[in-house]
């Protein structure tokens, strides 16, 4: 049955039907950024993408190169000093956030699709789809995270791309949390019913007009999750399944210095470096959730306990 | 009413331990690695007849499901597999350490919860104060602050340094455990009213319960303002202070009574987020207890162990959010018909 030849063409210049389809991002973005805590997050954000791209032209020194004294305290030639074979802790540093940004992004856009789908297919589908579904998610949520990513990381062998797919497989849940019960508000609401009454199929429905609506959620769920991943991915390489040395990253670096924690500052620095960008995700995905409207916020929240 | 809410909760619970149980043979069954060369060891694993009596005896020569019966039938049993590296059973080993960590996660909770809880009262009195703003980024903070760098400065200034608290294990080199009661050496040494060892088991303990417990703080913080300032909101708030009620007394018995239920069911998980600092908190201060284990477990590629481990923990989360579901909806009627 198509419905479409009963709508009165009149009415559709009017723009109603039409209004949910422009990909309206719900978050009020420059309110957001106008608070204090937003735009500290966004700054040392900022911040941390220029080093990352810039980073050969910043670093004083090669970050793998082993040609200065070991031990050496922070001085104005080596600013972190150097390392237990000679390399320049801030040169690493610098490198450092070329690995752990990518891959935090990396992280999140490969949870956010897996968790996305699941959960807009789960909330879309209902019943039994759905409780089957949601009963996979919440097995996932019994699994310690760390301890699952290093069950994980352990039969696979150490690397970045086993601790990548270990914590994909521990952090998509909060994602098809989100968007479920997102979809689930959604699908009652007038609008929908109207285009599917005016003919659109059920996964055009779901791409044009569902997904518009739980992309600014699930976008402020995405930045609090970009300092999660950092977390997780530096606490695995702190354990020696993530990054493999000598590569420059943050977790393994202060994993190295904590060996011979009498010289501070190797262990030090690196973990400054996590911290900040940690909390700068924490700062920003909290401004955001502030302006977001008070229902999709309330479900964000519920699923993110 | 109460009996099939209960029953309910009970069934949830039993259905999900058992995908759990799924889930780990699936990690064990599936993943790359050859339990034969393992269990054996090179010389024996090159033998092809004594790796087929070997699988005979394990019934790996079995149907895939057949195994995960014969591993059903053992996991009931407490059978979880012999550990590779100390050639103990996975649950002797689980029974060691358990206590260890038991202590450790309850200290760290009692702490959270009491600091967490009281600031997010505070902030949540005059709410977008200096002082709301501030433990905000308090509680953003904790959260954000590598669990494993936060220890090494905790032990270079607290130990090294200032000499304040001592740096790893339970109890000193050369002190004696207290006779085993419950195996937490606070709690035992209390019981046998052996004041030394009670005064170095707690000195040993604060330290790694104060780094645990930071992350818990910011979570249990943020949670107890919003749900403080929801209540506040409410009309039977209102109209205690309308009817001039002493302001102090209205956040004591109306406001406290009503947002601090629901703080209950952020404990679950933020139980979990203490267990994954464990791993990382026991390996720096060289605390004998399951995150230890599960970290010499994963680096040794103790496969048996690590997956025992994971079983037991995630059926501990389990049980705790079992707990917790229970006490809310004993706490709270409403819960119970929704």
């Amino acid at each position: 049955m198509t419905a479409a030849p009963i709508v009165d063409p009149k009415i559709e210049p009017d723009g109603l039907p039409t209004a949910p389809n422009r990909w309206s991002i719900r978050v009020r973005v420059p309110r957001a950024w106008r608070r204090p805590l937003g735009i500290a997050g966004v700054a040392i954000i900022a911040f941390w993408v220029l080093v990352a791209l810039f980073a050969p032209l910043l670093a004083p020194f090669d970050p793998l190169a082993q040609d200065s004294p070991r031990f050496l305290p922070p001085s104005p030639e080596h600013w972190m000093g150097t390392d237990g074979v000679g390399r320049d802790v801030l040169s690493r540093v610098i490198y450092g956030a070329q690995i752990s940004l990518p891959i935090a992004v990396v992280l999140v856009v490969l949870s956010v699709i897996v968790g996305g789908v699941i959960g807009a297919v789960a909330g879309y589908a209902g019943g039994v789809v759905d409780s089957i579904l949601m009963r996979v998610v919440d097995l996932f949520f019994a699994f310690p995270s760390i301890i699952l990513a290093m069950a994980i990381a352990a039969a696979l062998g150490p690397s970045l791309t086993n601790a990548v797919v270990a914590i994909v497989v521990v952090s998509w849940p909060s994602y098809a949390r989100v968007t479920r019960s997102l979809v689930l508000s959604l699908r009652s609401t007038n609008y929908i019913a109207a285009s599917r009454l005016l003919g659109t199929s059920s996964a055009r429905a779901l791409v044009r007009e569902v997904v518009p609506n739980v992309a600014g959620p699930v976008l402020v769920l995405a930045t609090l999750e970009l300092g999660a991943a950092v977390l997780l991915l530096s606490g695995l390489s702190y354990l020696g399944l993530g990054a493999v040395p000598p590569t420059p990253e943050w977790g393994a670096m202060v994993s190295d210095g904590a060996r011979t924690f009498n010289n501070w500052w190797i262990a030090v620095f690196p973990g400054i470096a996590i911290f900040s960008i940690v909390l700068a995700f924490n700062f920003l995905g909290d401004a955001l959730r502030d302006g977001l409207d008070p229902r999709s916020s309330k479900s964000l929240s519920d699923a993110e306990i | 009413m109460f009996g099939r809410f209960l029953l309910k909760r009970i069934g949830a619970a039993v259905l999900l331990a058992f995908g759990i149980v799924v889930v780990t043979f699936a990690l064990t069954a599936l993943l790359p690695g050859d339990p034969a060369t393992a269990q054996l060891g090179e010389r024996a694993a090159a033998d092809p007849e004594i790796v087929a009596a070997y699988m005979k005896a394990n019934g790996l020569d079995q149907p895939l499901y057949t195994q995960f019966f014969i591993y059903l039938g053992h996991l009931v049993q407490g059978d979880l597999g012999t550990s590779l590296q100390s050639r103990n059973p996975v649950l002797t080993d689980l029974g060691q350490f358990g206590p260890a960590s038991f202590e450790l996660a309850v200290t760290a909770t009692v702490i959270a919860v009491i600091v967490g809880v009281g600031l997010g009262i505070v902030a949540a009195l005059r709410p977008d104060r200096p002082l709301d703003h501030t433990l905000r980024v308090v509680s953003l903070g904790g959260v954000s602050i590598p669990i494993f760098w936060l220890s090494l400065i905790a032990v270079f200034i607290f130990s090294t340094q200032l000499r304040i608290f001592p740096s790893s294990g339970r109890l000193n080199p050369g002190e004696t455990p207290p006779p085993h009661i419950t195996g937490l050496y606070t709690l035992d040494s209390l019981l046998t009213a052996n004041w030394a060892t009670f005064g170095s088991a707690v000195g040993h303990l604060i330290l790694p319960a104060l780094v645990l417990a930071a992350p818990m703080v910011g979570l249990l913080l943020r949670f107890t303002r919003s749900s403080m300032l929801e209540v506040i909101g409410n009309d039977y708030v209102r109209s205690a202070n309308a009817k001039g009620l002493p302001p102090g007394l209205v956040v004591r018995r109306h406001t406290l009574r009503g947002a601090l239920v629901p703080v209950i069911t952020v404990l679950g998980s933020a139980f979990a987020s203490l267990l994954a600092g464990t791993v990382l908190v026991e390996q720096i201060f060289a605390w004998p207890g399951i995150g230890s284990y599960a970290y010499r477990s994963a680096s040794n590629l103790d496969l048996p162990a690590i997956v025992g481990v994971t079983l037991f923990v995630a059926l501990v989360f389990i049980a705790v959010n079992f707990l917790v579901d229970v006490l809310y909806g004993l706490i709270d009627p409403r819960i119970r018909t929704s």
